[in-house]
């Protein structure tokens, strides 16, 4: 015990012993994850006041007041039906985080899943696992996506569980190959001594082990999903009108772009930052919680 | 070397059959009747069942595989439900234009990302630096429909340079034999055609170049400051090599398999890409086809692009793996 004790004392001080936290503090000093935090936050609250920022009722149309470019009362303009630009956007962002969260959310519950059985136990479920996972990587990914709304029928439900499937395989791969170089590890091995099971290792050792990783891809993938949910409803396969999504706005845009550029102009904005501030946010992020990756 | 060539196409069989048992179940998975579904308010019951003879839905799955399967190495992928015309027929009229298209991207992409990346390295944290990064963050974020659109708006509706849409002007002339335009009118030394082909290509290709341009850029940079810091260029300066040979023959051939990797992943998102790139600018190859297909539910076309689309993905991946040997001979096959 006393000897326990001197060791713990002897050992130089950092400024805080905890990992995350120490990354937490990176992010902070990261000016490109600092600048993504800001995005995302000015998309949150927008998304979470739509009813108190949007001057207008976002599937109002108004015939008389078609086309009609900005002014101080659209500030954004009008659209063909006569709809408030600027309110549609604001609604829209309701729909473009939620299609972000909730089929990243499920792409990692699968691929997480499936890449710990893969990497923990090994062997024949992980070659069946991983092949499969390969397979689905030789397609194309928004290929693969228009692939299963063509299936399923074009709706954003579909186009979300679209997207949730092509972006397993990443967090499967990630995963799996912080499982098998983790499982050999002594404070596995530790574990089992002292008798934890399978799922205990796995969510208490695991799983926290192979975070950092994991976060910045889901950050990265989210990016990608709004992008992904994006072009879906451009090509008509996902939101269907009159669904303020930012994608199919754009859609709606392309007949008038020589009459009314505007139109296309506010919502491709849109869509840029939101996918901006997830990408900021996970580069920032990324030397955050990888410091060797720095300037890399 | 060709027994590692044998042994990847060897491996590739598992993946390309895992591929076309996904593309065949498409059919299987669509809720309902296929055969009601792609027919739609044109089935009558004599149809339907003509559809289902033809394509041979009653029959159990592993025979209807089985047939598909084994039709595919001849070139049989069925055919339209619209036009009647073979699928592989349809996708090899189409096909050329996506090459062309994607070919073109990824020339911009090279051109443009890789100087950008190596000066960016050469000169870490200057102004060029922080700017190209800059623009290269703003590529991977940017939708490029959206960028398409506008460039249209810019160059076409406003400024009147470039032309919108489509391959060739009306009137001009140009006799097919690759179906490559750029390429048929350089054999056919058709100078007109060729100015009218380029022209067209720019914009499109332009947009779709957006987002490889940008990773082939960073990728660049990083594998070059990496390359940048070990000792044998340290050596090289000191025995009084000037900077740019170190740059060009020392540095940049070692920091170049991650970027040949990245320039090759970057071709199946071109592929991806021309799909989004090909519909605003009514650009007639597979990627358009495709789109059209899907909302017309003719799921033979739909089922061969994909396959036909899938196949050259996984066929460029090992170009890609194989080229590594000649840029590094450290990479031994085996």
């Amino acid at each position: 015990m006393t000897t326990d004790g001197t060791a713990v004392k002897n050992r130089p001080r950092k400024k805080s012993g905890n990992p995350w936290l120490e990354a937490g503090h990176r992010l902070k000093k990261s000016k490109i994850g600092m600048a993504g935090v800001v995005i995302i936050g000015i998309l949150l609250l927008v998304a979470l006041f739509a009813p108190l920022l949007a001057p207008y009722s976002p599937t109002e149309q108004n015939i008389l007041f078609r086309y009609q470019p900005p002014s101080s009362e659209h500030w954004l303009g009008t659209d063909e039906m006569g709809r408030d630009i600027l309110s549609r956007i604001i609604y829209g962002s309701r729909i473009s985080l939620r299609v972000g969260l909730i089929s990243i959310s499920l792409a990692l519950l699968m691929g997480v899943t499936l890449g710990l059985i893969a990497g923990f136990y090994g062997g024949f479920l992980d070659m069946v696992i991983m092949r499969f996972m390969d397979i689905m990587l030789a397609f194309p990914s928004i290929l693969l996506a228009i692939a299963i709304v063509a299936i399923l029928g074009p709706q954003l439900e579909n186009a979300m569980i679209a997207i949730a499937i092509i972006n397993v395989p990443r967090f499967a791969r990630i995963i799996r190959s912080s499982a098998l170089s983790l499982k050999e590890n002594d404070f596995i091995k530790a574990a089992r001594a002292l008798g934890a099971g399978d799922f205990r290792i796995i969510v208490n050792h695991l799983l926290p082990n192979a975070m950092a990783p994991l976060i910045v891809q889901t950050t990265l993938s989210i990016a990608t999903a709004i992008l992904e949910a994006a072009a879906l409803s451009f090509l008509g396969l996902g939101a269907q009108p009159p669904s303020p999504e930012w994608g199919a706005m754009l859609s709606d845009a392309r007949s008038a772009l020589q009459k009314a550029p505007w139109v296309a102009t506010f919502p491709g904005l849109a869509i840029f930052f939101g996918v901006l501030g997830f990408n900021l946010l996970g580069d920032g992020l990324r030397d955050a919680l990888d410091p060797k990756m720095k300037n890399a | 070397m060709v027994n590692y060539i044998i042994k990847r196409l060897l491996a590739l069989i598992p993946i390309i059959i895992g591929v076309v048992l996904i593309v065949f179940l498409m059919i299987h998975l669509i809720p309902g009747d296929p055969a009601q579904v792609m027919l739609g308010e044109r089935g009558t019951e004599e149809a339907l069942a003509a559809l289902r003879e033809s394509m041979g839905l009653n029959d159990p799955l592993y025979v209807q595989f089985w047939r598909y399967i084994s039709k595919l190495p001849r070139g049989d992928f069925g055919r339209s439900i619209i036009s009647n015309n073979p699928v592989l027929l349809e996708i090899s009229h189409r096909f050329p234009a996506t090459i062309e298209l994607s070919v073109f991207a990824m020339i911009f992409a090279v051109l443009i990302g890789i100087p950008a990346g190596i000066f960016a390295s050469i000169h870490q944290n200057s102004w060029f630096d922080n700017l190209s990064m800059s623009f290269a963050l703003i590529g991977v974020s940017m939708p490029i429909f959206w960028l398409g659109l506008m460039l249209i708006w810019l160059f076409a509706v406003v400024l009147g340079w470039l032309p919108p849409s489509s391959r060739l002007s009306v009137g001009i002339e140009l006799n097919n034999i690759t179906n490559l335009y750029v390429l048929d009118s350089l054999i056919q030394g058709n100078w007109p055609a060729l100015w009218d082909s380029f022209k067209h290509l720019l914009l499109p290709s332009a947009a779709l170049a957006t987002i490889p341009m940008a990773i082939i850029a960073r990728m660049t940079r990083s594998s070059m400051l990496e390359v940048l810091r070990q000792d044998y260029i340290r050596t090289a300066y000191a025995k009084g090599l000037s900077g740019r040979i170190v740059v060009y023959k020392h540095a940049l051939k070692n920091a170049l398999v991650p970027i040949i990797t990245v320039v090759g992943l970057q071709f199946g998102v071109l592929l991806g890409g021309a799909i989004l790139t090909e519909t605003i600018f009514s650009w007639p190859g597979l990627g358009r086809y495709l789109v059209n297909a899907i909302y017309a539910r003719d799921y033979p076309v739909v089922q061969g692009g994909i396959l036909f689309f899938s196949i050259t993905f996984v066929f460029v991946n090992l170009i890609v793996d194989l080229s590594y040997g000649s840029i590094d001979p450290r990479i031994q096959y085996d």
